[in-house]
């Protein structure tokens, strides 16, 4: 038995076991989300404390059905068990199987248990056994399965200390015996000679190497070299793999045949009457579009009114400490750059929150995989899969994370379609771009009374995005060559009510990434820009002399010379040097060149417009001015007509614009690091740029 | 020859021994295995895919895979 006080424990199982809830009872919040070393896919991790000698760092795995991956995620399992002999990797496994599909979950569990690495069978939603009619031999099952077996339901809290007792124990014993090993069974001749090959691993070992391609970094070239000219001569791989699959489901059916017992007179039908609803041809749509509505109700409803806090308290934030600090170099960096910037960030926690909170509720209960299949057949037309249907959703929140969701599509073209399109959807960062201007442009009105004028704005945006990601995946579909043979199966988990804790940890988590990630890039963004603005070449230096001396004899008041000179600092500024460059490529548009700076800054990150704008007009604006930056908006006049700068065409046309336009980095290092390649993002940045420009181009020649 | 393809929504068959090498891998790990019991449970609104219960596991697969699995009826 080893000393060491801190061990590594793997959570290991299907999706919808529960394995989620059990890790977050187990760790609380003692969790954190890191990446996979080369992969970006999620490693949580938590710390939990077994026994008064023993602490453990628990993982949660990927959910998967079997060892053999079929997708990214999956892949994770295979590595981290096949590197087993390396510090970080697992010294006791937890594989977490669900009472109802005990059978399925038994063949990961065989797997897993090949492996020899302490294991441990928690069999979780126990309460659930009554109402499904299941008996269940726990002392034999433990005997047959040579294993240790906990009951638990982890959703009432009940088992998870045996839990822990389990993983102590039997990481103390320090050892595991295989339950099948098939292998010889198959064709005993030519796994002799794959034993013989190498015996620094165990026959099971080398045999999903070959089979899976992934190798253990311990292993030496010479020796996966050897593997893999083994692999090329085999002839019969697959036919092997499938009847491995069998003798493992014979040996555990002749194991539940003794042990599980299922009164199916006694098991309730909840499951077949609520998909008799929730899949129905005609309600199964309409329910479906009701959910929609109703999260993007309540996104541009219930998350205006924290964010229109948020607005004024940084507002009145950058003023006090303009007023407090002394006057200089670092009172305008902090005022004018950082707190706007910090602000702009914030102000979408209530939107991102909400939507986050919408997805992880659906998926929870097992209503996304009812959607996936209602949509399936109808995606397809376009190119892509009924699984293409969560991504798009997530879109409405964040392309990042919704162009990672795609992951679990099978075929390669559907999958890449719908990367590629997804950016359309109207995500969370043009929203503060759209409110804005919808605030500006569309009257705070309610059509017959009950419909907000500004609503239904909001709304006909989130259909364009979604109408031009569908036709943009037809024209992919009819145009791409791509090869890609594609297999299509999803599990119809039961229903289930959502575990609060669950949904709150997943929502925090998101939003936390969200923030921090898209944080910094918005926050040194707005720091580069007040530098930008407050700086410029000699011309820059001399504005102040200029003015004054210009309208020396208009004798202006004190208040509005100041704001002359703001402003004439501002177009003599770098940045102001950089919009007007581009000015004549925008004023078709409708833009003059303070919108174009926000327009250039935007490519980093959408939402940047705002942020950029305010920083622009309070750079621009005299000392005491808190108003918050729609008011600042609201004000601006277009020199050239008198009227408002942000007019109806005006506006209308920067909507088109920031619906079409690839302006996110984030993104496009997402889809690059997702397609292996900068083909796709460059096709995603040009393509989109273009139609956005045309579109606002027509937009406001038609309008103005 | 009968496939999962060709059931009706409730009927109850089983799978045939011929069809392993048709079956994906991955089926046969979720529990998709010849002489399984299978039901037809739902189909989705354009006749495709199929939601069905086999060994237990309730799944959706399409229209095509369904077609390569043949089946054995069940005499009523």
């Amino acid at each position: 038995m080893s000393k060491k006080r801190v061990i590594n424990v793997a959570l290991i199982g299907n999706p919808n076991t529960g394995k989620t809830s059990l890790f977050n009872q187990l760790t609380g919040l003692n969790q954190k989300v890191g990446n996979y070393p080369g992969v970006t896919v999620d490693k949580k991790e938590g710390t939990s404390r077994l026994s008064t000698k023993l602490k453990a760092v628990i993982t949660d795995l990927p959910g998967t059905y079997s060892i053999n991956p079929t997708s990214l995620d999956e892949s994770i399992v295979l590595k981290t068990l096949l590197n087993s002999k390396q510090d970080k990797t697992p010294d006791v496994i937890v594989v977490v199987a669900d009472i109802e599909n005990l059978k399925r979950n038994l063949l990961l569990f065989s797997q897993i248990k090949d492996l020899r690495v302490p294991t441990i069978l928690v069999i979780n939603m126990a309460d659930q056994m009554k109402r499904k009619g299941i008996t269940l031999k726990l002392d034999l099952l433990q005997e047959e399965l040579g294993n240790e077996v906990v009951l638990v339901s982890v959703r009432k809290n009940r088992g998870v200390e045996s839990v822990k007792n389990a993983i102590v124990s039997s990481f103390e014993k320090a050892k595991s015996s295989p339950l099948c090993n098939v292998n010889d069974r198959i064709d005993a001749d030519y796994f002799e000679r794959l034993k013989q090959l190498n015996s620094n691993y165990s026959l099971y070992e080398l045999w999903l190497m070959i089979t899976q391609d992934s190798f253990p970094e311990t292993i030496s070239s010479e020796e996966k070299q050897q593997l893999i000219s083994f692999k090329n001569d085999s002839k019969n791989l697959k036919k092997y793999q499938h009847k491995e699959t069998i003798y493992r489901y014979q040996k555990i059916n002749e194991i539940l045949k003794k042990t599980y017992l299922v009164d199916r007179s006694k098991a309730s039908d909840l499951r077949a009457r609520l998909d008799k609803v929730f899949t129905h041809k005609i309600f199964g749509y309409v329910l479906f579009f009701g959910v929609l509505l109703l999260i993007f109700q309540s996104v541009f409803d219930w998350a205006t009114v924290p964010m229109d806090y948020i607005d004024g308290a940084f507002a009145d934030i950058s003023g006090y400490i303009k007023g407090q600090m002394p006057e200089g170099v670092l009172n305008s960096l902090i005022a004018e750059g950082i707190i706007p910037g910090i602000g702009g960030v914030i102000i979408f926690i209530p939107q991102i929150a909400i939507l986050f909170l919408f997805i992880a509720v659906l998926e929870e209960t097992g209503y996304m995989s009812r959607v996936v299949f209602l949509m399936d057949k109808i995606m397809r037309r376009f190119g892509m899969s009924g699984k293409s249907v969560i991504p798009l959703i997530s879109g409405t929140a964040c392309a990042i994370p919704a162009v990672m969701a795609t992951r679990n599509i099978s075929g390669w073209k559907e999958r890449l379609i719908t990367i590629l399109v997804t950016p359309f959807t109207t995500c969370s960062a043009r929203l503060p771009v759209y409110a804005i201007l919808i605030a500006l442009i569309i009257p705070n009105e309610k059509l017959f009374g009950f419909l907000s004028l500004q609503g239904l704005t909001l709304l006909s945006l989130y259909i364009l995005g979604f109408a031009t990601a569908i036709i943009a995946a037809i024209i992919l579909h009819k145009t791409l060559k791509v090869k890609s043979t594609s297999f299509f199966v999803v599990e119809m988990p039961d229903y289930k009510l959502p575990s609060i804790k669950n949904v709150l940890f997943d929502v925090i988590e998101k939003t936390k990434a969200f923030v921090i990630g898209a944080g910094k890039i918005i926050l040194a963004i707005s720091v580069v820009l007040w530098f930008l603005a407050s700086n410029g070449p000699q011309s820059f230096k001399d504005v102040e002399k200029n003015v004054t001396e210009n309208v020396a004899n208009q004798q202006l008041p004190q208040d509005e010379l100041d704001q002359k000179i703001a402003s004439a600092k501002l177009e003599n500024s770098y940045i102001g040097i950089m919009g007007k460059t581009i000015e004549p490529a925008i004023k078709p548009l409708g833009y003059d060149w303070k919108i174009g700076i926000a327009l250039i800054s935007s490519f980093a990150a959408r939402e940047v417009f705002v942020g950029t704008l305010a920083t622009i007009y309070s750079v621009e604006s005299d000392d005491d001015d808190t108003s918050t930056i729609k008011e600042k908006m609201a004000s601006e006049v277009n020199p050239e007509t008198g009227g408002k700068r942000f007019n109806f065409p005006v506006g209308m046309s920067l909507l088109v614009f920031y619906a079409f336009a690839m302006q996110c980095m984030a993104t496009l290092a997402i889809v690059k690091r997702e397609t292996k390649s900068w083909k796709w993002p460059l096709i995603q940045l040009f393509g989109m740029g273009a139609l956005a420009y045309l579109a606002a181009f027509i937009v406001f020649q038609i309008l103005s | 020859m009968s496939t999962i393809a060709s059931l009706h929504i409730g009927e109850l068959a089983y799978i045939s021994e011929e069809s392993l090498a048709e079956i994906p891998l991955k089926l046969l790990e979720m529990g998709c295995l010849p002489g399984a019991e299978v039901e037809l449970i739902q189909l989705a609104p354009l006749k495709d895919p199929l939601y069905i219960c086999v060994n237990g596991s309730h799944l959706a697969i399409r229209k095509e895979t369904a077609a390569k699995i043949k089946i054995i009826r069940v005499a009523k």
